[in-house]
């Protein structure tokens, strides 16, 4: 799983069945640092994520248990909003 | 999943036969705010994507759980168009 911050959102009208009633938001991912890393991607979301919040989220064919027993094709979903991080100040991340 | 924008079709006669009435399509990724970004991808068509049309595609073995693509041998799926991408902030 990897940090990441909510930066947006897709809007779908024609989607796949199983995608229905989910939010589709493009997350940009972090750093344990908070610093941005890689290109922005777009993730459902189970959790209710908001604009602007820190969120972890999960990728390849786990995302899709999140849904679980529906079988949705997500390669990215959030799965946690983020309340606090702490790292060990010059710990190698 | 990723954005990306539909820039043409792939035809192929010979096939896997469980890829046999898959509509397949080439994708250039691009960014949130409709850049293209580098490489092409093709993909299996679920929802009737045309052509120069922004969508979303699922890639991986969740690709698989796209409707009709259970057990065939795909890995990148097409499962929705896009509509609007609002960003917040910029991005990246």
């Amino acid at each position: 799983m990897l940090l990441g911050r909510v930066v947006g959102r897709v809007w779908c009208t024609v989607k796949a069945a199983a995608l229905e009633g989910k939010r589709l938001l493009v997350v940009q991912p972090l750093t344990p640092e908070l610093n941005n890393t890689g290109k922005p991607l777009v993730c459902a979301d189970c959790t209710g994520a908001g604009a602007g919040e820190l969120v972890y989220y999960t990728r390849g064919r786990e995302a899709s248990y999140a849904f679980l027993p529906a079988d949705v094709p997500s390669d990215n979903t959030i799965v946690a909003i983020v309340d606090e991080l702490h790292i060990k100040r010059g710990a190698s991340c | 999943m990723i954005l990306a924008r539909v820039s043409g079709t792939v035809v192929a006669t010979r096939k896997d036969p469980r890829l046999e009435g898959k509509k397949l399509l080439l994708l250039r990724p691009v960014s949130p705010e409709g850049k293209p970004e580098a490489g092409y991808v093709v993909a299996v068509d679920t929802v009737g994507a045309g052509s120069r049309e922004m969508v979303i595609a699922v890639s991986g073995s969740s690709a698989r759980m796209a409707e009709g693509c259970k057990d065939r041998p795909v890995d990148t799926v097409i499962v929705g168009i896009v509509d609007t991408v609002s960003l917040d902030s910029p991005a990246g």
